[in-house]
């Protein structure tokens, strides 16, 4: 029953705080901070009781599963589990929560009950793709994830809001009607193959197909996630919502909702499609490489401080991509791992980001400069977090970026030569950042106050987890590995076959 | 003592951690005993380990200790494990004892920055990480430190950061040694994708076992490792960040040029040597790397105005002279250099910073001079500096490092007359150009622009001076040549870890020859620059007249064109595309593409296919609405007949139908 829970608390704590806020004003958010709060305990309890359970060989990697009929008539069930990858996914978001309802606490001021209700709903959406394994309930819980999004882009964004939130929303609402389609058609081969009807991803593991409508339907799924992840050429919502959304939308954003595609490409594209995923393979490490190179660079040439963060996580991303496609043990740890540290990292510039125009109204670059001189410790940190982000060993990011370029070598070592290209590139845009705001002379005279003693919890906390992630990345490579040696035998044989 | 191995990372690193997070609480006085008593120590248990470690060998001249897995993904386990032999003991040693002095010395240098605790937290991570270099048991461990260096160069460089040029000059370090370390990395990629470990000591048995000398595996994998050790080293062609990393505080040039930093990339080739020579052609541009980088940074240094970019071509000069070395083979003798080097090197800028500082931020050499009475500690010590440096014959630490590189250039199984001239004439520019600031600073008249500030530096400046100048000249006669004693002290201790050089053109009269060139290469040199700076200086100034020759001296000066050459070739391009793409081109295809749909549609359905059909309802409700309005015409003759017309219509229905 743990794992309806999971997401129930996140649909109840949303409403109640709405309605709270109607009775006393201002009392949304600490509603909001027990529901996040409550759903961290939980999870963290969860992991810590997993680490017992997973020594046991026969487990298979799941964790735990529920199952009930849902609509029998089609063959939808309410069917959610639970294995390494979407343990640590849903501890992210869990956390995430904490840190968005944190960095809000003070910047949402108008409609705030709504606002709490949108956030809450958003990671509840997040939660449930992490955790179904019934095709119609994972795009049930995927919509469900767009729209409170949309909401919270286009009522507390900032000064292009609406035309931010509608491109976030066309883009992935279109990308999930591919998806939709595939589903469907997915589930009526398999029905015509086997005359039984049902959405379950274990039943649809092993459906067969000719490999031309193989490769078609996991286009469709591909597309989805492709968008969402994201993956050049998809990814041009990115900088707009990013960049337009209130902090807390950022945070969950580059943190849960980005994950949600590359979980996906790792859940259901490679396993359910192995030989066409195989084939396709070159062509997505390929995009995704471009990714970590087209990203890094374009960061490098913004001028506004979130717009910027914005594109290195295409670049992170690009490496969890390249990690999923390669597909051997060290390149899919990494890709966990990269997903992850990234969660936590680019989250923290956010907050950064949002902390520094929640005193200063602006994210123009170009205004800043020796804020050093102003806020060390805003400086210190977000000295640490450019630093992470530009993969420096110790830190978390470098763990998933080098498992993932050492797997990707022995498949393919002229794209992981490129692709380390990143090295230098990441150098290029995390300094600029530190340069142009922490650094230099503070020739606009800001004086501002250093962070609270919230802004130093949620700050510090990230950078412990950042520095664990680093030095000690076994916990969450362990919980990840079983989990990934599940499909990793489902599909290995055919998608090496599909590769050749 | 063996066991405490691990505080000597952990300790600089502890001070780090205690400045980082409570260094705005503390006092002046706790910030420079925390930050120096964490080097101290770690300083004091190298040495004792050290003892220990001659004293009572453990068993095969190693040491191993492991404090967890770091990352363990199916076969592949690196860890956070230290690893001491002859070689790391050697390493840790210079690197802890000299940093220790720097540090001292830098609690009354720095007195009075604002950034006192960030100067000193960065200071002991710096010093943390680069004991985690030399100390690591595998390459990804090692990278970690590698990695941290590069950073903590970046931090102390730009450590003033409220001008943009030290922000430039940080970024240019970090971003050219990332290029190195990017090459670096694919070797690691490389050697675990075939060897399936990254331990280096396992490593260097399975490539012995696994790859014949000379397989094209081994070439690539050295050659990668070289590429990350020619940027760390700042060696040809990425040596162009050393001289601008002079932005940072004098201290920070000292540590970067002596301790850390720039020894790396001669430690990583000295570490995997094994590797290096399974591939002669890699091991040949060693050599050659060196040898070039050895004379186009000396005929830079002796183009430069400034003390503190003397003293960085001077760097990567001698570290040329280690690769020389590492190149032909003649591994203990390249560490050898290193730790003589690190000695001199230490104590030049150390010098330097109290000519400069007495002299309120002057670096000009041009505009100091006659310096040697009003600051005779600073001039005896920069003396004695220079001296090693220009490898003075038998008293100086210099001489019997540099005279060892030069004779096994010529001797060993790598070595041939050519890479030994190049040794040899990189000799005479070195006794040029150091003395020529020794001539120009410290004699002749005094051309200050402002009177020195000739205050006594305090004891914590005075005593580092003091001890490096002692190292600088007694730190080489633990090996001298067979003519003075054949002491062999530090190759036979190095031996453990470093085969010794092969000798192969051997011959008595051969090496008394070369010896007494050396000698006169050296001796030759400062009596030149005695008479070109200071007894004669009028004749160079007449060749500065002819406008070929000042066109040369500009050339080096600019340190041969290679900043121009990669500002055109890589960053002008890199920064205009940057520029011409910050809207994202793709986003704008989506954007042209849309509004080109649309105006099309427009174009094709200016008045809306669609809205006919609303319309065409809405005039035939019209229409129908005129002609029911046309029967309400009140006349009651038209309504009878039509009364009448309907009744005959509904009877002749009901009839017919």
């Amino acid at each position: 029953m743990i794992l309806p829970t999971l997401i129930f608390i996140l649909v109840a704590g949303g409403v109640l705080s709405w309605v709270v806020e109607r009775w006393h004003p201002g009392s949304a958010k600490w509603v909001a901070l027990a529901t996040a709060g409550i759903e961290l305990v939980l999870t963290i309890w969860l992991w810590l009781q997993s680490a017992s359970a997973m020594a046991l060989p026969a487990h298979g990697g799941w964790l735990a599963e529920i199952r009930a009929e849902w609509i029998p008539r089609f063959g939808v069930s309410f069917h959610l589990a639970m294995d390494g990858i979407s343990l640590i996914l849903v501890v992210l978001t869990a956390f995430l929560g904490v840190v968005s309802v944190a960095c809000s606490w003070t910047e949402i001021q108008e409609r705030a009950g709504f606002f709490y209700f949108n956030l809450l709903w958003t990671l509840a959406g997040a939660v449930g793709v992490f955790l179904a394994l019934d095709l119609f309930l994972f795009f049930f819980f995927w919509e469900l994830m767009l729209v409170p999004m949309y909401f919270m882009i286009a009522i507390w964004g900032h000064e292009k809001r609406q035309y931010a939130s509608i491109k976030f929303f066309i883009f992935t609402e279109g990308s999930g009607l591919f998806m939709l389609v595939a589903i469907l058609a997915l589930v009526f081969i398999h029905y015509g193959s086997t005359g039984v009807l049902t959405f379950d991803y274990f039943e649809l593991l092993n459906t067969a197909m000719s490999p031309s409508t193989e490769l078609w339907i996991m286009l469709g799924f591909f597309i989805a996630f492709a968008v969402k992840t994201p993956i050049v050429p998809f990814h041009t919502w990115l900088p707009d919502a990013h960049t337009e959304a209130p902090t807390a939308g950022s945070v969950i954003l580059a943190g849960v909702l980005l994950k949600t595609g590359a979980y996906g490409l790792l859940r259901f594209v490679v396993p359910l499609f192995p030989q066409a995923a195989g084939y396709f393979a070159p062509v997505a490490m390929a995009l995704g490489a471009i990714g970590i190179l087209y990203g890094a660079f374009l960061a490098f040439a913004q001028t506004d401080f979130k717009r910027l963060v914005a594109y290195t996580s295409v670049s992170h991303l690009g490496f969890a991509v390249v990690g999923i496609f390669a597909w051997n043990p060290w390149s899919l740890g990494g890709a966990v791992m990269q997903m992850i540290a990234h969660g936590i990292s680019t989250g923290a510039l956010f907050v950064i980001a949002g902390i520094l125009q929640e005193r200063t109204h602006t994210r123009d670059m170009r205004r800043f400069g020796g804020v050093w001189g102003v806020m060390p410790r805003l400086a210190a940190m977000g000295l640490f977090f450019a630093i992470a982000a530009l993969g420096l060993p110790g830190m978390g990011n470098f763990v998933g970026e080098f498992l993932v370029l050492m797997g990707l070598s022995r498949v393919n070592s002229v794209l992981a030569s490129v692709a380390a290209v990143a090295f230098v590139t990441s150098v290029v845009y995390g300094l600029a950042l530190v340069q142009k705001i922490f650094h230099g002379e503070n020739t606009h005279g800001w004086q501002l106050h250093d962070l609270s003693g919230r802004e130093m919890a949620t700050l510090y906390s990230m950078a412990a987890i950042t520095l664990w992630l680093g030095l000690y990345p076994q916990p969450v490579l362990d919980t990840a590995a079983l989990a990934i040696d599940g499909p990793r035998n489902i599909a290995t044989g055919q998608y090496h076959s599909g590769a050749e | 003592m063996l066991p405490l191995l691990w505080l000597i990372p952990t300790l600089p690193l502890a001070g780090f951690l205690v400045l980082a997070l409570s260094g705005k609480y503390l006092g002046h006085r706790s910030i420079a005993v925390i930050g120096t008593s964490s080097v101290a120590l770690s300083a004091l248990i190298a040495i004792l380990i050290g003892i220990d470690f001659i004293a009572v060998p453990p068993p095969g001249f190693v040491f191993r200790q492991e404090a967890w897995i770091w990352i363990a993904v199916a076969g592949f386990s690196p860890g956070i494990g230290f690893y001491l032999d002859a070689l790391s003991l050697v390493m840790v040693l210079v690197v802890t004892i000299i940093s220790f002095l720097i540090h001292l010395y830098s609690t009354e240098f720095m007195t009075g920055d604002d950034g006192y605790a960030r100067f000193f937290a960065y200071m002991n991570l710096f010093v943390g990480s680069m004991c985690i270099l030399v100390l690591a048991d595998n390459l990804l461990f090692l990278y970690l430190g590698w990695e941290g260096v590069g950073l903590c160069s970046y931090l102390l460089i730009g450590f003033w950061y409220r001008d943009s040029g030290n922000g430039r000059a940080a970024r240019k370090a970090f971003i050219v040694t990332r290029i190195g370390d990017t090459a670096m990395a694919l070797g690691l990629f490389l050697l675990f994708t075939h060897l399936g470990t990254l331990d280096i000591q396992s490593l260097m048995q399975r490539v012995t076992q696994q790859w014949p000398e000379g397989s094209e595996l081994a070439i690539l994998a050295a050659a990668l490792l070289l590429g990350g050790a020619v940027g760390k080293s700042a060696q040809f062609p990425l040596q162009v960040w050393l001289p601008d990393a002079m932005a940072g505080p004098t201290p920070v040039s000292a540590l970067m040029h002596a301790a850390t930093m720039v020894t790396a990339g001669v430690y990583l080739i000295a570490r995997t040597h094994v590797l290096f020579s399974l591939a002669p052609p890699v091991q040949l541009a060693v050599a050659v790397i060196g040898a070039l980088t050895l004379l186009l940074a000396g005929f830079s240094a002796l183009a430069q105005k400034d003390i503190k970019r003397v003293l960085a071509y001077s760097t990567i000069s001698q570290i040329g002279y280690m690769f020389l070395a590492l190149g032909v083979g003649a591994w203990s003798a390249a560490i050898f250099h290193l730790m003589t080097h690190a000695f001199f090197k230490a104590l030049l800028f150390l010098s330097a910073g109290v000519v400069i500082m007495s002299l309120h931020e002057e670096h000009d050499i041009f505009r100091m001079g006659g310096l040697r009475k009003k600051l005779p500690v600073a001039f005896w010590t920069f003396l004695i500096g220079s001296a090693s440096l220009a490898a003075l014959p038998l008293v100086t630490a210099g001489f019997y490092s540099k005279d060892l590189i030069l004779w096994q250039a010529w001797s060993s199984a790598g070595g041939n007359p050519w890479l030994w001239a190049a040794g040899w004439g990189g000799a005479i520019l070195t006794g040029l150009y150091i003395f020529r600031v020794v001539f120009l600073v410290f004699f002749g008249e005094a051309r200050a622009a402002t009177p020195p500030d000739t205050r006594r530096p305090g004891l914590r400046i005075t005593i580092p001076l003091i001890v490096l100048a002692a190292f600088s000249i007694v730190g080489g006669w633990i090996e001298t040549p067979p003519f003075l004693g054949n002491l062999t002290l530090f190759s036979s201790f190095v031996q453990h870890a470093l085969p010794p050089a092969q000798v192969v053109h051997d011959g008595k009269n051969d090496e008394t020859i070369l010896e007494l060139l050396a000698m006169a290469a050296s001796l030759g040199s400062i009596a030149l620059a005695y008479l070109l700076f200071l007894r004669y200086p009028a004749f160079l100034h007449g060749l500065m007249l002819i406008p070929a020759l000042a066109r040369i001296r500009k050339f080096w000066h600019f340190g041969w064109g290679f900043d121009r050459f990669y500002e055109f070739l890589f960053v002008r391009p890199y920064l205009w595309l940057a520029y011409a793409d910050r809207n994202d081109v793709i986003d704008n295809i989506y954007k042209m593409a849309i509004s080109f749909t649309l105006r099309w549609l427009q174009k094709v359905d200016r008045h809306d296919v669609i809205d006919y059909i609303y319309s065409g309802l809405a005039e035939l409700c019209l229409f129908l609405y005129r002609a029911l309005s046309a029967t309400q015409s009140g006349q009651v003759r038209r309504y009878a007949a039509a009364i009448a017309a309907g009744s005959i219509g509904i009877i002749f229905i009901g009839i017919f139908a």
